[in-house]
């Protein structure tokens, strides 16, 4: 999809919604920024991760490991580990990002945000200018913040003074809820959010969101079937 | 930090690692056409992640709790989206409520 046609489909409503997810993406990577330079990193390994990996909460983990005297390698399998749900976004999504070669930096654009913009969408051409205008536009307002918190060191460390860390759950659960109204998705995702809640305490990041898969088993189930639930 | 080559390696490997992931996707679908019931299945799964981190990154923090005012502020955020507030309100309403919990003095 060319970029005009981008514009074009994109009613002024969504855009000004995936523009302030971008902000507030933009914050978040000032924070981000920030925390590894003030960690003792220097100022390329925050960059570099936000360019070729582009995964907020992995870079977080990264940055967080590395900063901490923890094995680098440590660092990039936590990383890998929380990255794994985009397997399952890229199977969802993989029509809105097209073919040939847009496949390539469509599929490092993606991210939670923009998925969730995607699938909110009813029809495809909207599906398709709502994933890449998320995508770039994150991918841009991300790598901008990260370099400006990473100048600016230690001035905006702590994003949770601005409530963001309720924004972006905010911004996900408003993103999915119409997808929740159909019965069966809905349980589904209720058995994933119990799975995942019930394993956090317990696993490393990122394995209790993948493991929420699992409430898949009651999709089209119609209703919940208690009496069948495999014990955990 | 003190071992260069070492983090660039791991970064290099998280990044090939990540985008391999992210490809696998729609290099799969674009050598052969899914049926319909699998495309549904697939959107309901993406549906089911996407849920489950919204009530990871909602009410846990690490391995424990995240407190009362991140809750507190997505749960208002919840119910203006429920209650089809327009986004703008829902993001701003879920951070402030947080921010102003905390300002309180709410953890």
């Amino acid at each position: 999809m060319p970029m005009r046609s981008i514009w074009r489909t994109l009613d002024r409503g969504l855009a000004r919604d995936i523009g302030l997810v971008c902000l507030a993406d933009g914050v978040v990577g000032l924070s981000y920024g920030a925390i590894s330079v003030g960690g003792g990193l220097p100022l390329w390994v925050p960059v570099l991760l936000s360019i070729v990996v582009f995964a907020g909460a992995s870079q977080f983990l990264f940055v967080g490991i590395v900063a901490a005297g923890g094995s680098p390698i440590a660092a990039m399998a936590a990383g890998l580990l929380v990255n794994t749900r985009h397997i399952a976004f890229g199977l969802a999504v993989s029509d809105v990002i097209g073919s040939g070669w847009r496949r390539w930096p469509g599929s490092h654009l993606m991210t939670d945000e923009n998925v969730a913009f995607a699938m909110r969408q009813d029809e495809l051409k909207q599906r398709r200018a709502a994933y890449w205008a998320g995508g770039i536009g994150i991918f841009v307002c991300w790598n901008i913040g990260v370099v400006i918190g990473g100048l600016a060191g230690s001035v905006i460390t702590d994003t949770d003074v601005f409530g963001l860390d309720a924004a972006f759950p905010a911004v996900l659960l408003a993103l999915v809820l119409p997808a929740l109204r159909d019965r069966s998705t809905r349980t589904a995702a209720l058995v994933g959010v119990v799975i995942a809640l019930i394993a956090t305490p317990f696993l490393p990041a990122g394995l209790p969101v993948l493991l929420a898969l699992a409430g898949m088993l009651f999709y089209r189930a119609g209703k919940p079937a208690l009496e069948e639930a495999p014990n955990e | 930090m003190n071992n260069t080559p070492l983090v660039l390696v791991a970064i290099g490997v998280l990044a090939v690692g990540t985008f391999s992931m992210r490809f696998a996707g729609p290099a799969l679908r674009s050598r052969f056409e899914m049926p319909e019931r699998a495309q549904q299945f697939l959107a309901a799964a993406a549906i089911v992640l996407l849920t489950a981190l919204v009530a990871t990154s909602a009410l846990t923090e690490g391995h424990g709790p995240a407190g009362i005012a991140r809750p507190a502020g997505v749960l208002v955020g919840g119910i203006l989206a429920w209650r089809k507030a327009p986004f703008v309100l829902v993001v701003v309403a879920a951070a402030a409520t947080a921010a102003g919990l905390r300002l309180l003095g709410v953890p």
